[in-house]
């Protein structure tokens, strides 16, 4: 038996049963049937499960539902709602970053934290933000590119 | 409803892209409950001339994509060359999933559903623009037959037909149901390239935009009502069984719901990944590893090498190559490429729901027809009981070819009455691939007057064709293996080429983004660069006095040396690489600039490529693929090795099997120019010009000739001896 875990994720409430130790990226994905967040390595290599926790990018496969109850977890459903997040959301689009588009939840949820930190980042900025983010189709060239310009905010 | 598994973009190009990606792009959703839906073609209603068309009376257009998308652009590109002959309205065009049918959507290079070799645009090219430019005709048709007036004084554009001299326009949609019954032209005339309106502009992705918010559904995220989340442990051996399981402990495990023995893997089942992850762990499990549990690398590497010295089937053989190679200075050389998984960041999985008379299947697959007949021989059903639902690819590269992760699926679904989503860790993932093959390639060649006189190419390795489509393995060659080997675009008058099939002890091989061009383009340009300052010539002015018959590779190779700066002064340890290739009918020039520390430690300080890939249906994308190939084949000359112990791949995840990150990655330029010959081939071509050019450089900044991969940095450190 478990008590009920209760999460606020995008500024809802979601109450679920859920072992303690169960990593947040099960819940989203296999509970809640929030599907955005990625499933990539299960040991935070690859970033594809990246979430926001009060506004901070973490690798949610690692991290279990009990530490995260009383926090704010935003999901990339949600990150467009942030003036970070949709920066980069329109910045993706207008450089035409992603092609497979798996890793690019992660890559998204981790550029919105770097930029709401960091409104400026410069290439070691977006290296030590970014790195733990692998994409497997290679679009860091463009990904670099897009977190420049949604800090500027200019046009393509 | 066919509307929820077709992607609207109606406001993408319209609206602007704040609207754009907030109305766009409505693949499989259902309000919470993200369960795709069988793409079932209904024609009725429609103007549905072709397999590939379907215009309603509203105008609505959908099109249906005969090749998947895995991240390559090619739903955008394949749209852009239908309505580009249809004269669509393409900001109102959407597109749809193909359902598994061989007949009408098998890619014609082929005669099989299957996406990969950079085939999509190169052989759906002229059938796809007469699809098009058929239903444009029939639609022009009805428009005239309807006005009494002659076809031929009739337009058509941006989804109407347009009568001039009345001034009289029929949107598309007020023609479809007139059209459906048009008799189709015979031989109908596709436009002069000069008139393309669509093809050749940087076309907006139609996929992209629900990959920014978590819409995009990718096999993976197939969901349900009722179901049940599995993962799976086979045997770690290759080719062994199980033998004992106790799950005493697993199945008292909150979560855990069945324990599923296969012949050679194990699966739990659990209300969700966690539950049947740790169920898994619970699990006491013994293998019978069967005859591979002593095998190691080492053991096959000395079989191929004694392999590769035999004779090989002749693949191609010009000139007198006997004679030849017993003159002029001689050189021999051979090079030595690892197993390599593929890491697609989705990891394999399918979604499966067998019931007594059906199996309907959820998945993201290169080989949807393959799938289907594979996964109706696992559940003992007839094909047509079998629906495929095929989704986004979170990568391909030649995994989703292979239709293994849906067979166990299947088998691990019959055993329980509601759905399952099996989804392998990462750990099974990179374990249980088909790896890309161990090859051992010889080059032995003549130099005379500065030149190649004589040129013997063998490559010896698995063959994957002789397993995936056995017609392409014919009189002891592989065609793929040895594809790039024969497609030289060098002037050797003497020239053969040779393949010794050699299969790696119990280790199974498959397709790997790049394909047999991999192990051609990577011997060719190490070996011509030896040639070259064996000749005593710079590797640039070597390649160009022998491309004199090649004038589309010299005319990149000419662009590339001027734009990377060739020959211009560097510092010490800092080198220039180059790479020529005219693999899947384009070709590309890539200049990798790299230092190389006293460690031996490589980084990249630059890469440009000259691309000459004929028509770039989309230049963005093209740009795009070389981006990211260039990345994916650099990653491999990086850090990419399998290797196996005890029979065991002993690499796990991305922390013993690395990915080039953010911060390796330096500036790369992609110069794609124009052309009005046939689009080639550019998902693959990327992936092979990074490994050479960047061992060329390394070669030019330290004397030193690599000729394995991946690149061992211990014969890089200051002070070592070229």
């Amino acid at each position: 038996m478990h008590m009920a875990t209760v999460l606020t994720i995008n500024g809802e409430t979601k109450s679920f049963d859920a072992p303690p130790e169960m990593p947040l990226l099960w819940v989203l994905r296999d509970v809640l049937g929030m599907t955005g967040t990625k499933f990539g390595c299960g040991i935070a290599q690859c970033g594809a499960c990246t979430v926001h926790v009060d506004g901070k990018a973490v690798r949610s496969c690692v991290l279990p539902v009990s530490a995260v109850e009383n926090r704010a977890i935003t999901t990339i459903e949600h990150v467009g709602s942030t003036p970070s997040g949709a920066k980069v959301q329109k910045a993706w689009l207008d450089l035409e970053v992603i092609q497979c588009g798996y890793c690019q939840s992660g890559q998204i949820m981790a550029a919105a934290a770097l930029l709401a930190a960091t409104s400026h980042p410069d290439d070691s900025d977006i290296d030590a933000a970014m790195a733990g983010n692998i994409c497997r189709c290679g679009t860091y060239v463009r990904i670099r590119e897009a977190i420049k310009q949604a800090a500027s905010g200019r046009q393509s | 409803m066919i509307t929820d598994n077709s992607v609207s973009r109606r406001s993408l190009l319209t609206g602007g892209l704040a609207t754009g990606f907030l109305l766009a792009f409505h693949l499989p959703l259902r309000a919470a409950v993200n369960e795709p839906v069988q793409p079932v073609d209904t024609t009725d209603g429609k103007f549905a001339p072709n397999a590939f068309i379907r215009i309603d009376e509203t105008g609505r257009t959908i099109l249906i994509m005969p090749q998947v998308e895995m991240g390559q652009g090619t739903y955008t590109s394949i749209s852009a060359v239908l309505a580009e002959e249809l004269d669509a309205d393409w900001s109102k065009v959407e597109v749809q999933h193909a359902p598994p049918n061989d007949k009408l959507y098998g890619n014609p290079a082929f005669g099989l559903q299957a996406t990969g070799n950079s085939n999509s645009i190169r052989a759906w090219w002229t059938p796809l623009r007469k699809a098009g430019a058929t239903a444009r005709a029939m639609l022009v048709q009805a428009a005239a037959s309807q006005w009494g007036v002659e076809p031929a004084s009739c337009s058509a554009a941006k989804g109407e037909v347009a009568h001039a001299a009345s001034g009289r326009k029929l949107g598309y949609g007020a023609v479809a149901l007139a059209a459906q019954s048009q008799t189709p032209p015979k031989d109908v005339a596709v436009k002069d390239p000069k008139d393309f309106v669509i093809i050749g502009q940087p076309l907006k992705r139609l996929d992209t935009p629900d990959k920014v918010n978590g819409k995009a559904v990718y096999g993976i995220d197939a969901i349900l009502p009722g179901m049940k989340f599995a993962t799976v442990a086979a045997c770690p051996v290759f080719g062994g069984k199980v033998g004992k399981v106790d799950d005493s402990a697993a199945v008292k495990l909150p979560g855990v719901r069945k324990v599923v023995v296969l012949d050679d893997m194990v699966a739990v089942i659990g209300d969700h990944m966690w539950a049947a992850k740790k169920g898994l762990e619970a699990l006491q499990i013994e293998w019978n590893e069967g005859p591979n549990a002593k095998i190691t690398t080492k053991d096959i590497w000395e079989d191929l090498r004694k392999a590769s010295e035999k004779d090989g089937a002749v693949a191609k053989s010009d000139g007198d190559i006997v004679k030849a190679l017993a003159s002029g200075d001689k050189f021999e050389a051979a090079y030595e490429l690892p197993f390599l998984a593929h890491a697609s960041m989705e990891p394999i999985n399918a979604t499966v729901h067998v019931k007594p008379d059906s199996c309907e299947i959820w998945t993201g697959t290169q080989i949807m027809t393959r799938v289907q007949s594979e996964a109706a021989k696992a559940a003992g059903l007839p094909i047509d009981k079998v629906i495929v639902n095929n989704h986004l690819l979170g990568g391909g590269f030649g995994r989703k070819l292979e239709p293994d992760m849906v067979i166990a699926a299947v088998k691990i679904a019959k055993q329980v009455d509601y759905p399952v989503k099996v989804v392998w860790t990462r750990e099974e993932d990179i374990q249980h691939d088909v790896y890309r093959p161990v090859y051992r390639d010889q080059i032995t060649a003549s130099l005379v007057d500065g030149k190649v006189a004589a040129w013997k190419y063998k490559v010896a390795g698995s063959s994957v064709m002789a397993r995936w489509f056995p017609p392409a393995f014919q009189k002891g060659v592989d065609i793929d293996a040895v594809d790039a080997a024969i497609d030289t675009p060098y002037d050797f008058a003497n020239f053969h080429v040779e393949y010794v099939r050699a299969e790696p002890l119990s280790v199974p091989t498959g397709f790997w983004r790049g394909v047999g061009p991999n192990n051609n383009v990577f011997a060719v340009e190490c070996a011509m660069d030896e040639l070259a300052r064996k000749a005593g010539k710079d590797p640039i002015e070597f390649r160009r006095s022998m491309l004199t018959k090649n004038p589309r590779m010299l005319a990149v190779l000419n662009h590339v040396a001027e734009k990377s700066g060739w020959g211009q002064p560097l510092p010490p340890r800092v080198g220039r690489g180059v790479c020529v290739q005219p693999s899947f009918a384009s070709f590309i020039a890539t200049v990798v600039e790299a230092e190389i520390d006293d460690i031996g430690e490589i980084r990249l300080r630059r890469i440009i490529s000259v691309v000459d890939t004929g028509i770039a249906v989309n230049p963005d994308t093209v740009k795009a693929q070389i981006e990211g190939g260039l990345v994916f084949g650099l990653t491999a000359a990086l850090y990419g090795e399998i290797t196996i112990e005890k029979g065991r791949v002993q690499q796990s995840n991305f922390h013993d099997y690395r990915m080039m990150r953010i911060n390796e990655t330096p500036k790369i330029e992609v110069i794609v120019v124009k052309s009005g010959e046939a689009p080639g081939g550019i998902g693959e071509a990327g992936v092979n010009a990074g490994p050479p050019a960047l061992r060329n450089a390394i070669y030019a900044a330290t004397g030193i000739a690599l000729r394995r991969l991946p690149i061992d940095r211990k014969l890089l450190a200051a002070g070592k001896k070229a």
